[in-house]
């Protein structure tokens, strides 16, 4: 796979982790890109499911991924390193199925997860601080199935709003280009999508829970 | 301040942005109010739960991707229309 010509080529061609040169895969060889495809389907394919939870659409996001990399890859400089540049086209395509499918278009309230304050502008039933021993609990398989079961709660929008900018790291400003938001809109459901998720986690993370 | 006012504005606040007037408000009610202390601590809580619960891009991916998908890939591929070369 070329890989001893890698120290001769030093920062100037940019590989894959297997070591599939950029050159072969813009020249449209099949075999590269065969190789780019075992390497880096996992990946999307696990990303792909976290927007889309049915494991069918989820296949589709990736192989409608894989066809716009292909299509892409000749014009792709390689700055941003295959694996970042693959997993934005993978969250577009899926972003790109969940708006086919309408399914960011269903405004479900979250009004019931929101903190609810008193006439005085304190929150009703504050609860106790967090217990300390938490953030070791994220290590733990079940902590995080419990994380993912909330977060599975929230309406479709707010959760793919959340996951954009804090599991994706995508900023404000790519989030409302992917989603076709503006930036306002974007840090309000961002805001609502936290509050929410704070308050689906209390009786896991909160003082005085057992869990 | 009240504690609505503050939390309304708490993603502002943990990114480093507001004015200066607001951030010297936002101590001063901080200093009188542990509640707010705490909901702070329990909302970066979550943000780091969300950010840890999932793979990022970073995380190694357990899974295997199934053959089918694999070949399915490739056939599109093959098909499309657009496909330069
Ligand atoms: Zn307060």
């Amino acid at each position: 796979m070329n890989a001893e010509n890698s120290d001769l080529r030093g920062k100037t061609e940019v590989r894959s982790e297997e070591g599939a040169p950029l050159t072969a895969l813009r020249a449209g060889d099949p075999a590269a890109f065969e190789r780019l495809v075992r390497e880096h389907a996992p990946r999307m394919l696990a990303v792909a499911r976290r927007y889309l939870r049915r494991e069918d659409d989820a296949e589709v996001a990736v192989q409608d991924a894989f066809v716009s990399a292909h299509r892409a890859l000749p014009g792709f400089q390689g700055e941003a390193g295959l694996g970042t540049w693959l997993h934005r086209i993978t969250v577009n395509a899926a972003l790109g199925l969940l708006r086919r499918k309408r399914r960011l278009e269903r405004e479900t309230s979250l009004e019931d997860l929101l903190p609810r304050f008193r006439s005085d502008g304190h929150r009703e039933a504050p609860g106790l601080p967090w217990v300390e021993s938490r953030e070791s609990r994220l290590e733990q398989e079940e902590a995080r199935r419990k994380v993912r079961e909330a977060l599975d709660q929230l309406p479709e929008i707010h959760r793919t709003v959340l996951m954009l900018r804090d599991i994706d790291g995508f900023d404000t400003g790519e989030t409302a280009t992917l989603l076709g938001i503006n930036d306002n809109a974007v840090k309000a459901r961002l805001h609502r999508a936290r509050l929410a998720l704070r308050t689906l986690l209390e009786p896991h993370f909160g003082g005085g829970s057992d869990a | 301040m009240t504690c609505k006012e503050f939390i309304d504005i708490l993603d502002a606040y943990l990114e480093g942005g507001l004015t200066p007037e607001q951030r010297a408000e936002i101590s001063a009610h901080l200093h009188l109010c542990p509640e707010c202390v705490d909901y702070i601590d329990s909302y970066r809580f979550t943000i780091r739960a969300a950010r840890d619960c999932c793979c990022g891009a970073e995380d190694p991916v357990p899974t295997d991707v199934p053959e089918e998908l694999v070949q399915a890939v490739l056939a599109a591929l093959k098909q499309d229309p657009d496909r330069p070369s």
